[in-house]
């Protein structure tokens, strides 16, 4: 599917340990879709596997973004083929400020020896921290240090709306995160919204789909969706707990 | 602030720009002192640079003291025991430098030279395939400006020879021929580098490059460089530049003497890249007497071993002593820097940054030295060190010797060693950065706060350099 995020039969493990089993699941671009599951059930493992991470051997299965195949590339790569991953957990750059970091990423996408037109880029991340209600002062705050939680997530989501990618996997973006601090970043997500663009956020709770609503919602158990339907089934998930999904996959 | 990183922009569009030079083919008139040192090549040296009795007499007597001492392997490292003395020329004039042709050079010296953007004209210079490199216009033009200010710049034996009143009174007296071994071979077998007088409260606005003298003259192994900064006076000197030399000479062994009188300011910048089979055994030592500063900016990168440690003795109340330094290990390479402030009057104050990137299989060291006798009182050091690891493999060790006696003196040391996480980089790809991309913004990011102090033309050179040593260094 040229228009899609497609993941088909991904086998992946960490040591000699199985997380992803056989999971599949499609995006369309142009559709949120949200991965619920308990703790420790493979969603972070997921999105770093897409994104290429080394620790994670993959055994089995594709993923494609628009009809590329990524498995197998180097992170460098499948960025820069549309993938973004917001991290549940980002790392400290030292040294490197926001602005700079960020400028190098562009730079990146650029074709060698391009120019690059550096105020254009600071009217743009400007204005994208404005919508993001972060102070100035943080272009010059090296990358992710000493930035607490709800600082971190926010710095995420800038970059995403910077580097403008085809598909974002969300992970868990929305823990740390205030009441209006969930609010101004799902409001950046929902901006980005379109045509051109496809979403997996992965959370735990329903409080962050209620800004960002979902077109879709998978459950997600022991390495697979075992559960997928419409913006309702977090609902259903909040008020009956795991339990309802287990006991219904004791049946099946 | 938003405003720094416009200005960081805007650094980045800078173009190093360096006047371009003709070639010029020398006829053969060379002198050539054979391989191998014994007394004869020094009579031999002496003689082809006419110079005086006691400057002979000098090399001597240091040539003796080179023989009799032993290698510092005790305290360095065994590498040293590789040289082989017995095969080096110790003298090679005009028109003596190995040719080659162009398409003997290896594609990754030219690929460089491509990559620094360095003028097509100074490519074949630089990676030894011209026998000269003729700056003389743009040298001669620059003694002219400076010639109008009182400003004396030219190399030691015409320093020696012209002004003896000036520089006879402190050559070898900063740093005597029997400091250590390699000042030793130095004073016995000096010949090219930088003799500079700057006059009693002349500031010389525009830093004294190296680059065109030496090259005028031609590129020294044993280069010996004195700068006498009279009272009130202020200079910039900068020395080396960030092309690769591509060089068979594979010891280069430099003295550089400072002296900074009654409230002069001198600045002396060196970044320097070897190629890796190159020993770079340099002494450099500076005195600054009441109300003077005497600041080293030392990048290395590239070589088989350096050693340097840039000092300063601070002789005058109030003397102020700086070293800052960056040094990038690669493999197989070992760089063994630090810095010695030798407190000798009462409020005197000295800073030392040192800062150093191991690279796969490459090793960094840090040697300091802070010595400030129970006798002074208001004396102050600052040292920090900081190693940043890029592998497991890489390696950093920190020897910072501080005797400070006297309750009246303060000394703050810090320390650390970080490294660069497989998440980080992990975290930087994930944006779109290659691997060696994400590695040398992580080791610009280390080194920032230090560039921040260099020259703006310095700093984007070596930015540059940095990017092309990690892309070089992912498998
Ligand atoms: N690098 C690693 N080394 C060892 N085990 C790992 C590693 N990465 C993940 N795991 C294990 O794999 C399993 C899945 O982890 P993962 O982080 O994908 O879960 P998750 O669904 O994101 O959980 P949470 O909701 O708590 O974020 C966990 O049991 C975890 O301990
Ligand atoms: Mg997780």
């Amino acid at each position: 599917m040229p228009d899609s995020l497609v993941i088909k039969n991904l086998n992946a493990s960490i040591g000699d340990r199985p997380i992803l089993k056989d999971f599949s699941l499609t995006v369309p671009k142009g559709e949120v879709h949200a991965i619920m599951g308990p703790n420790g059930t493979g969603k972070s493992t997921l999105s770093k596997v897409l994104a290429g991470h080394p620790d994670y051997t993959v055994q089995s299965g594709e993923a494609f973004v628009d009809g590329e195949q990524i498995i197998g590339l180097e992170p460098d790569v499948i960025a820069r083929a549309g993938l973004f991953l917001a991290f549940q957990y980002p790392s400290e750059i030292p040294g490197v400020t926001i602005a700079n970091f960020i400028r190098a990423a562009l730079v990146a996408r650029q074709a060698k020896g391009a120019p690059f037109d550096a105020k254009a880029y600071y009217a743009e991340l400007y204005a994208k921290m404005d919508a993001l209600k972060m102070d100035r002062k943080f272009t010059s705050r090296f990358v992710n240090e000493g930035f607490s939680g709800g600082e971190k997530k926010r710095c995420e989501i800038l970059q995403l709306m910077m580097l403008k990618p085809k598909y974002a996997v969300l992970d868990e973006t929305d823990s740390g995160l205030d009441i209006d601090a969930l609010r101004i970043v799902s409001e950046g997500v929902n901006a980005m919204r379109g045509p051109d663009a496809g979403f997996l956020v992965i959370t735990h709770y329903q409080r962050l789909l209620d800004y960002i609503v979902p077109d879709r919602v998978h459950i997600m158990w022991d390495g697979r969706i075992v559960h997928s339907g419409g913006k309702e089934l977090a609902l259903e998930l909040e008020e009956k707990g795991y339990d309802w999904v287990k006991k219904d996959l004791a049946k099946a | 602030m938003a405003e720094i990183d416009d200005n960081l922009a805007q650094r980045e569009a800078i173009e190093v720009d360096r006047s371009k030079g003709d070639f010029k083919y020398e006829e053969n008139y060379a002198f050539d002192a054979g391989v191998g040192l014994t007394p004869a090549t020094i009579d031999y040296i002496a003689k082809v640079k006419g110079e005086e009795e006691w400057i002979r007499e000098f090399r001597q007597k240091s040539l003796k003291i080179f023989q009799d001492q032993p290698m510092p392997t005790h305290w360095a490292t065994a590498d040293l025991e590789n040289i082989k003395f017995e095969d080096i020329r110790y003298y090679l004039s005009k028109g003596q430098k190995p040719v080659r042709t162009w398409e003997e050079v290896p594609d990754d010296v030219k690929q460089t030279f491509e990559r620094l953007g360095i003028p097509e004209s100074e490519r074949k210079f630089l990676a030894g395939v011209e026998a000269q490199f003729d700056s003389e216009a743009v040298y001669s033009r620059m003694k002219e400006e400076l010639e109008k200010l009182g400003v004396i710049f030219c190399g030691p034996t015409e320093g020696l020879r012209d002004h003896p009143e000036i520089f006879r009174k402190w050559f070898g007296k900063v740093i005597p021929a029997g400091d250590n071994k390699f000042a030793a071979l130095n004073s016995a077998v000096f010949s090219g580098g930088s003799f500079i007088y700057i006059p009693k409260g002349v500031k010389v606005a525009q830093p004294l490059q190296a680059y065109f003298r030496i090259n005028a003259e031609n590129f020294g192994q044993f280069e010996r460089t004195l700068i006498i900064a009279d009272e009130g006076s202020e200079v910039t000197y900068m020395e080396g530049c960030t092309a690769p030399k591509f060089e068979t000479a594979t010891l280069h062994s430099a003295v550089v003497e400072l002296v900074a009188l009654k409230g002069a300011k001198i600045q002396y910048i060196t970044v320097q890249n070897w190629s890796a089979n190159v020993f770079n055994l340099v002494t450099k030592r500076g005195v600054a007497e009441e109300d003077a500063e005497v600041r080293w900016i030392d990048c290395n990168i590239g070589s088989r071993l350096t050693m340097k440690y840039p000092g300063v003795v601070l002789r005058g109340k109030r003397a102020r002593g700086e070293v800052l330094s960056i040094a990038l290990a690669n493999d197989g390479q070992h760089q063994d820097t630090g810095a010695k402030m030798i407190h000798a009057a009462d409020d005197t104050t000295s800073n030392i940054i040192a800062k150093s990137i191991s690279v796969g299989e490459g090793r960094s060291t840090y040697r300091g030295l802070v010595h400030i006798p129970k006798t002074l009182a208001n004396c102050r050091n600052n040292t920090e060190c900081d190693a940043l690891l890029i592998n497991e493999h890489s390696r950093t060790d920190t020897y910072p010797a501080i005797s400070v006696r006297g309750r009246k003196n303060s000394v703050q040391h810090e320390a650390s060693v970080s490294k660069v996480s497989a998440e980080q980089i992990f975290y930087m790809m994930q944006r779109g950065l290659s691997e060696g991309e994400a590695m040398s913004l992580a080791v610009n990011g280390f080194v920032n706060d230090l560039v921040k102090e260099f020259p703006m033309e310095y700093s984007v050179e070596l930015k540059r350099l940095i990017e092309l040593q990690m892309e070089g260094s992912v498998g």
